[in-house]
């Protein structure tokens, strides 16, 4: 057992938290560091990396808070083999069904609650724009029934996987909740002294830490065993630690917390995007009685 | 990030695996908790025989007598012995785990000698005189006197949270023998031989109701200066040289056997309804997926300490999810089982144990501050 990064890993990491977090990065360049071809074998122009790898790169992109359908596009090249944008978008057990940034993709990956799948031409898609909570997450509203699908092992992969890269996002933007909480904590002054010196908030950080760090090493191991169930559980805790995290941070901010331009919202929001992307909290919970 | 064994480690791995289903129907029944000479003969008893088979110490440098296996077999151990239902390490605990390393670090030869062998054979039981009434979290607070006359230190004062005392034949005590000095500075460690005069020990009765600590009373107890680990009001840095033992394999058992709780709860719940209730069967879902991951957060924290040299950040974070998610898991388990948990019994047993989880070896606050100001940087309040 040795489950740790290794230094092939390491350098992968250091490679993307630079383009991805130090300035954000265009489509065109995310294509180009090979963010949606890591998993690609490579013969076929990929770089034949493995899920880990894949784990390790989104966890970057959250962390920056990137937008645009990467997922979609990094499952949709890896499993189906299919190139242009595309976005997966689960079915859910109530409310629409909303497809973000569909006027951008390719192909929209449509999955049922038994895990059937419709690859759909995204043109072909009948759909609405809706107003979008999160204001770098445009959404659009699906009309009508949702056509059916198939069930494939492939179709599986691509539920889990996308289960998966959705909770290294997840992880990711845990990560940056901490960093953005402490920071602000550590300059922001009240009674003489930062707000970060006062256990009360001190606690609410280490808590945040704790979340992110148990949620962090779920999904690596996870992404290792590539197991349906222990994805299930490793997209759990990355939800509560990036939907508690931006939380926490939001009221570590205190009043300046609440207003737009503090941007501590845009960490929340789609927090609470992500948390419904891949396989949501109730899916993720029935996933795991099963096996109990 | 491998989490499969490597050949060695299978290999271990059987070896033990075979040893477990061999040895475990040989082991008497496990004695009454309250039978402390009875639990004191069948922890040394499985203790010897870890040793005749070769796994007694087995985290212990090879210097130390010990196997010195690496933290990922440390782990191996620790998971397959839990598996098999395998004793605890019970009595022996602090020698194997705090009193024993300590002196392997920082004794001189004649101490390791004389101090070490008794530990893994399971001939002597150590217990630990550390906290005082008016120092737990803050610990460097003790003011048990020691006064140096001649060759011995006459030591004066009170312990308390001491494990195992009514059976140990050694404590590794801390005492002051500088009050004059910053806290810190003038703290000595001192072996001390149990049955010396002076020394009473009084049963702590716990809300669970059994005698798993007691209070020691020292009345001017002579120990040798030759019993002195490391050198005066060095005592301090001494015990903390034990936390670089540490290899992230705190709680490993008990994580595993969280696991198989969790999975015996859902069980239960299926056979009396509760599984219906769909708060309920989600709550275990939860703790289902808390506890793999503080599994997998025990393998990293190996891993990296294997690498390193020491478990990182990993471990104030893990005491802190460990310690509250396992009280989780026995509230969950009184809701499963209703009335029952009004009843003595094991899950009510359980979830009184349960209590002093987020208390013991570091308050759920003191790690909190630990991950606040060591990991995360923040600034100490006035």
């Amino acid at each position: 057992m040795e489950f740790r990064l290794t230094e092939d890993q390491h350098s992968l990491q250091r490679a993307l938290r630079q383009v991805v977090t130090d300035r954000q990065p265009s489509w065109q360049e995310l294509t180009e560091v090979g963010l949606f071809q890591l998993r690609v074998p490579e013969p076929e122009g990929g770089l034949g990396l493995g899920l880990p790898e894949a784990v390790l790169a989104f966890e970057e992109a959250g962390r920056a808070v990137l937008a645009g359908p990467l997922v979609g596009t990094e499952v949709a090249a890896a499993v189906l083999g299919l190139d242009g944008r595309a976005e997966v978008v689960r079915v859910p057990a109530r409310g629409p069904v909303l497809v973000p940034e569909l006027p951008t993709l390719d192909h929209v990956l449509l999955l049922h609650p038994d895990d059937s799948l419709a690859v759909l031409p995204a043109a072909a898609v009948d759909a609405a724009p809706a107003a979008a909570v999160d204001p770098d997450r445009p959404l659009w509203r699906l009309d009508g029934t949702p056509p059916p699908g198939e069930r494939t092992p492939e179709t599986r992969r691509v539920a889990a996987d996308a289960t998966l890269l959705t909770a290294a996002l997840q992880v990711g933007l845990a990560s940056r909740t901490v960093a953005e909480a402490v920071a602000y904590a550590r300059t922001r002054e009240q009674f003489g002294q930062p707000i970060g010196a006062f256990q009360a908030v001190q606690h609410l950080c280490a808590d945040m830490l704790a979340r992110a760090e148990l949620a962090r090493v779920a999904v690596y191991a996870a992404a290792v065993s590539g197991d349906e169930v222990e994805i299930a559980g490793a997209k759990l805790l990355a939800d509560d630690a990036a939907v508690h995290g931006a939380r926490d941070c939001l009221q570590v901010h205190g009043g300046m917390g609440f207003t737009w331009e503090a941007r501590v919202h845009r960490l929340l929001k789609r927090a609470w995007a992500w948390e419904q992307a891949g396989a949501d909290r109730e899916r993720c919970l029935e996933s795991l009685a099963t096996r109990l | 990030m491998q989490l499969s064994d490597t050949t060695e480690e299978a290999d271990f791995r059987r070896r033990l695996r075979e040893w477990l289903g061999k040895t475990l129907p040989e082991l008497p029944a496990a004695p009454d908790p309250s039978d402390w000479p009875g639990r004191r003969a069948f922890d040394t008893a499985w203790q010897r025989r870890l040793f005749d088979a070769g796994y007694a110490g087995i985290h212990w440098p090879v210097d130390a007598g010990g196997r010195g296996a690496t933290p990922s077999e440390h782990l191996i151990f620790l998971e397959e012995t839990e598996l098999a239902g395998a004793p605890y390490v019970g009595a022996n605990f602090v020698g194997l785990l705090h009193a024993g390393p300590t002196i392997a670090t920082e004794g001189t030869p004649e101490q390791r000698a004389r101090f070490l062998p008794p530990v893994l054979r399971g001939e002597e039981i150590w217990c630990q005189g550390f906290s005082e009434p008016g120092a737990g979290s803050d610990l460097a607070a003790l003011r048990t006197r020691a006064v140096r006359d001649g060759d011995a230190y006459v030591v004066t004062g009170s312990k308390i949270w001491t494990s195992h005392a009514e059976v140990a034949d050694w404590c590794e005590l801390l005492v002051r023998t500088d009050p004059d000095a910053p806290k810190h500075r003038g703290i000595t460690w001192l072996a001390m031989p149990m049955d010396a005069p002076g020394v009473t020990v009084r049963p702590l009765k716990t809300l669970a109701g059994t005698t798993e600590f007691a209070e020691l009373f020292l009345d001017e107890v002579r120990i040798p200066v030759a019993n002195r680990l490391g050198a005066e009001n060095d005592g301090w840095r001494v015990t903390m040289v034990t936390l670089s033992f540490e290899r992230g394999t705190a709680f490993a058992s008990e994580t595993v056997a969280c696991q198989r709780e969790v999975r015996e709860l859902a069980r239960v719940a299926r056979a009396n309804g509760a599984w219906e209730d769909l708060e309920l069967r989600r709550e275990l879902a939860t703790l289902a997926a808390e506890f793999a991951a503080l599994w997998r957060l025990v393998q990293w924290n190996v891993s990296e300490a294997a690498a390193n040299g020491v478990p990182g950040a990993g471990g104030s974070v893990f005491k802190l999810r460990f310690s509250e998610a396992r009280q989780r898991l026995y509230d969950v388990a009184a809701r499963v089982v209703g009335g029952e948990a009004l009843l003595e019994g094991a899950w009510s047993a359980q979830r009184l144990q349960g209590l002093s989880y987020t208390i013991a070896a570091g308050t759920s606050q003191i790690q909190r501050n630990i991950v606040a100001q060591r990991i995360l940087g923040l600034p100490r309040g006035r």
